[in-house]
């Protein structure tokens, strides 16, 4: 583009490749920033307890731990290096998806995530579809219709404060011991996923829909909604093709938050529900101070949510040439 | 407070009291709990951890209204004691988390370009991990118990208040009557104090209203988890977890703290979405 054609664009409010590039490069840069901060206080929190992590480690198999075996733990995990060695050791281990060695299960941190992160890949992202389906039904049905509006967001205000294990418990009492047609708890088969999923998603499609509600009701008052009517459109298909779109927006920006709620809710639910899974991982990790296998995790779950606002940021960018411009 | 009644002045509607129902029971359940917090031995019938001996898994009624867990101890009293816990943490980690974040909102909203990017990058960075996960590395770093779930449950929420407590003092400092504090030569440390604070600090007191929920909700989770109080004690979570062991046999062991933590949550989040909608000068 030469540079008229690159002012050009940018008077009529179209941003050039060059500074989208630019904004998402930032954007990048400051995802990168967020992770090598996580991942030095995960290096600060386990070399303040690296104390006892060898004794840890050899204290578990119930021995009495000799001094040339302490040395020989120390020297596995690499505690006989100097400080700064250690940090560079450690960050260019993670930049290799190595998060370190478990204490108590002595196989690597990563293994082990990686053995159960199927499980939770498939509850959390069949609950955010749920949830977001959920949500946008809720909200395209009941935006600005009394009384059907203050009823939804009743029930959406109801499950949004009611704690995640509360729900499952519902959902469990009344499916699985009153009218007992689904399993209790299990990992096998599609029915078993069915109640943890619901729990999972509940809570998070009640934020979003109250959230999308509000900006749909926002974009039925705009003057294109009124225009699209005048030429005869049906309300329905106001909605749907032209209010939706628009409001759809914030559900992207929530993405977050929805990450969060699905990642802390997951320890709940698949506690609840005896299924194994990430959260499993993680409370068993925290119940036998397996301090490395909960940093690995929690590093992991930066990563995350980093990966996935960066492709919000990214998505935005490409959608809404204001943000670049602005 | 000028602001204040100014802003009352051009929207009337606002300063009418209205009451919905729903805003009246809300008020109603948690002035129910406030009592069972401070005076549970006059709300509760029995003793909440005596082993009675008409039995285990008593249904309701008789002398036990709400009937008799596993052991044989008075599930309604057990509810009643449960009330002093679950506010102890919602309060207690909530002041907690208010004043980390306030400190730390008002050292990045005042301090030098530095200290601020310090503290806003490290902010993300735990903003990055989820609550839950969060509460739980605090957890195995200082062990379980009622008292380190309070401080979990503190330390993970501390980052959002810093960051409304920071963008409230960067409205603050550039206002006119902290530019007219400052040229009168009143201290630095006095117009901090007299005038940014109090101003910076009301929405992050407003927010932390539904946040006393919020927490109550998180430390129950914990609990939950097996993290929070221990066994014998009457807590809400713990009861939770506890019953869920005898949920296929009788699921009313379950049910009775599954509805004072929601109603107990929901009641408060009710008031502080008010208190917020009053404060933000909307009727909608």
């Amino acid at each position: 583009m030469t540079a008229r054609g690159a002012m050009a664009a940018r008077l009529a409010g179209h941003p050039t490749a060059v500074a989208v590039a630019k904004r998402i490069g930032v954007r990048l840069i400051a995802g990168v920033g967020v992770l090598w901060g996580a991942a030095t206080l995960s290096f600060i929190a386990l070399h303040v307890t690296a104390g006892d992590a060898a004794l840890s480690t050899v204290a578990g198999q119930g021995a009495n731990p000799t001094k040339e075996l302490l040395d020989q733990v120390r020297r596995d995990f690499g505690l006989d290096q100097p400080l700064y060695r250690q940090y560079l050791d450690y960050l260019g281990r993670l930049l290799h998806g190595d998060l370190g060695q478990s204490y108590q299960q002595r196989i690597a941190v990563s293994r082990a995530i990686t053995e159960q992160l199927g499980q939770t890949v498939q509850l959390a992202v069949s609950a955010a579809a749920v949830a977001v389906l959920l949500a946008i039904g809720a909200a395209v049905l009941t935006a600005r219709r009394r009384p059907w509006r203050s009823i939804a967001s009743g029930v959406e205000l109801t499950l949004s404060a009611t704690p995640t294990f509360v729900i499952g418990i519902v959902l469990l009492i009344v499916f699985s011991f009153t009218l007992k047609v689904l399993p209790v708890s299990g990992n096998d088969g599609p029915r078993a996923l069915i109640l943890p999923m619901l729990t999972l998603a509940l809570p998070i499609g009640a934020v979003l829909a109250q959230v999308l509600r509000s900006e749909l009701e926002e974009v039925l008052e705009q003057p294109f909604i009124l225009t699209a009517r005048s030429r005869g459109m049906r309300d329905t298909v106001v909605r749907v093709r032209h209010a939706l779109r628009h409001a759809l927006v914030q559900i992207v920006t929530m993405s977050g938050f929805v990450v969060g709620g699905l990642l802390g809710g997951a320890v709940i639910t698949e506690t609840l529900f005896v299924r194994q899974g990430v959260g499993q991982l993680m409370l068993s990790a925290v119940t036998t101070k397996d301090i490395p296998m909960v940093l690995g995790l929690v590093v992991f779950a930066a990563f995350v949510y980093v990966v996935v606002n960066l492709l919000v940021d990214i998505t935005y960018t490409l959608i809404d040439p204001r943000l670049v411009t602005r | 407070m000028s602001a204040f009644t100014a802003t009352a002045a051009v929207l009337p509607r606002t300063s009418r009291i209205r009451l919905r129902p729903g805003l009246i029971l809300a008020g109603l359940f948690v002035a129910v709990v406030v009592a069972a917090a401070l005076v549970p031995q006059l709300l509760a019938p029995h003793d909440p951890l005596a082993i009675g001996a008409e039995g285990a898994f008593l249904p309701s009624g008789g002398g036990h209204l709400l009937g008799t867990d596993e052991s044989g101890r008075d599930v309604l009293s057990r509810m009643v004691y449960g009330a002093r816990p679950s506010l102890v943490m919602g309060l207690g980690a909530t002041a907690i988390a208010v004043t980390g974040g306030t400190l730390l909102g008002l050292a990045a909203g005042l301090g030098s370009r530095l200290t601020e990017s310090l503290i806003m990058r490290l902010i993300d960075v735990v903003l990055s991990v989820p609550e839950l996960l969060l509460a739980l590395v605090v957890i195995t770093l200082a062990g379980a118990g009622s008292t380190n779930a309070m401080f979990a449950v503190a330390f993970a929420s501390i980052p959002s208040y810093a960051r409304i407590v920071r963008a409230q003092t960067h409205i603050v400092r550039r206002s006119t009557f902290v530019e007219a504090a400052t040229g009168l030569g009143i201290r630095r440390s006095t117009v901090i104090w007299r005038h940014v604070l109090p101003n910076a600090i009301r929405p992050v007191l407003v927010l932390s209203t539904i946040g006393v929920g919020t927490a109550i909700s998180a430390g129950a989770a914990l609990s939950f988890l097996g993290l929070g109080a221990e066994p014998p004690a009457a807590e809400w979570g713990d009861m939770l977890s506890n019953g869920l062991q005898y949920i296929s046999n009788d699921w009313f062991l379950v049910a009775v703290p599954s509805v004072a933590i929601t109603l107990t949550v929901l009641s408060i989040t009710v008031l502080g979405r008010e208190l917020r909608r009053r404060s933000e000068g909307r009727s909608t």
